[in-house]
């Protein structure tokens, strides 16, 4: 239990910082695809300017991780197709039920009991998508 | 006390997200939410019908563990950590919503037309949370990650595959918000 303390912690203060910034919010979700506020911009903005300078200044600094490795993101695979259609399908979804995949978990615990549907059915989705997989284009 | 009660503006938001997906790095792991759903598939047993659930989930324990922390965050934020909730939204997105047949805008997280047992029982209500969580769940694994991991993570280590799937993302936002919404409301 003891090694996965810390990402018990570091979930919580994920699902703190969500609540509390109304991330979490559909009507927030909303409201960007409508591009009628900077309210989720900015957050995903300053969240990509402060993530660069933070994997900048760790490749500078040579920081190693708590396992002993350099610290390094794993790469995506390249690719066009999957990504552009991949993201729109999830884009739709996520326009139309307001919460991606961390926020489900988040509301949950805010009480939102009938997301609990929304994560049922977004693990039938995976199952969906691992069945189909040979059959799409990637 | 009062600073932490109200809502936290974007800018401090955004960078202690960031800092959520440094601390995951830090840990040797990665910041990706919609890996778990992969992980749940294959802890149920889906790696015995369908090759891309065969593997040992076990090593992803960790990330479970992320969400179980989520889900109590959100616990603790929103009971003990929240003033009344009264969204501060633009008059525009008011409006909008106005005219699409809302009520209470903005006075819950998420609106009750949507989310609340009610609506839950409805054909409609029904179908939308769970035709939307199965497109979550198709696409994130679809495009190889989320928010979290292509708009955060993947935007932050300036990878081109992670631009397009935001792209894609909004594709599939701007379709259902400016052309599916008025028809469904």
């Amino acid at each position: 239990m003891g090694k996965y303390l810390k990402f018990f912690l570091v979930g919580i203060f994920f699902g703190i910082v969500l609540v509390k910034s109304e991330a979490v919010s559909w009507y927030r979700i909303y409201e960007m695809f409508k591009f009628q506020s900077f309210h989720m911009y900015g957050i995903i903005g300053s969240a990509v300017i402060t993530g660069v300078i933070l994997l900048v200044a760790s490749k500078q600094l040579k920081l190693k991780t708590t396992e002993g490795t350099y610290l390094r993101v794993p790469l995506k695979d390249r690719g066009l197709i999957r990504y552009i259609l991949g993201g729109s399908v999830f884009g739709l979804g996520w326009a139309l039920c307001g919460a991606c995949p961390g926020p489900m978990y988040i509301l949950v615990g805010t009480g939102v009991m009938t997301m609990l549907i929304v994560i049922l059915a977004a693990i039938v989705g995976t199952y969906a998508y691992g069945a189909l997989r040979s059959k799409l284009p990637h | 006390m009062d600073l932490i009660l109200e809502p936290w503006p974007w800018y401090v938001s955004g960078p202690c997200i960031a800092i959520v997906m440094f601390l995951l790095l830090y840990f040797g792991r990665t910041f990706g939410m919609s890996s778990n759903l992969r992980t749940i598939c294959a802890m149920g047993g889906a790696g015995k019908r369908v090759k891309f659930f065969d593997f040992d989930w076990r090593q992803y324990q960790w990330n479970l563990i992320v969400i179980c922390g989520a889900f109590v965050g959100g616990y603790i934020a929103h009971n003990f950590l929240s003033n009344p909730i009264n969204i501060n939204l633009s008059e525009a997105t008011i409006t909008d919503l106005n005219s699409l047949g809302f009520k209470n805008i903005g006075k819950s997280l998420l609106p009750g037309e949507l989310f609340s047992w009610e609506a839950f029982f409805s054909i409609k209500g029904f179908l939308i949370l769970v035709i939307g969580g199965f497109l979550v769940g198709f696409g994130t694994r679809y495009a190889g990650g989320c928010t979290s991991g292509h708009a955060i993570t993947g935007l932050s280590s300036l990878q081109l595959p992670s631009f397009i799937a935001v792209i894609g993302f909004f594709i599939g936002g701007l379709i259902m918000i400016h052309l599916i919404y008025p028809i469904l409301f």
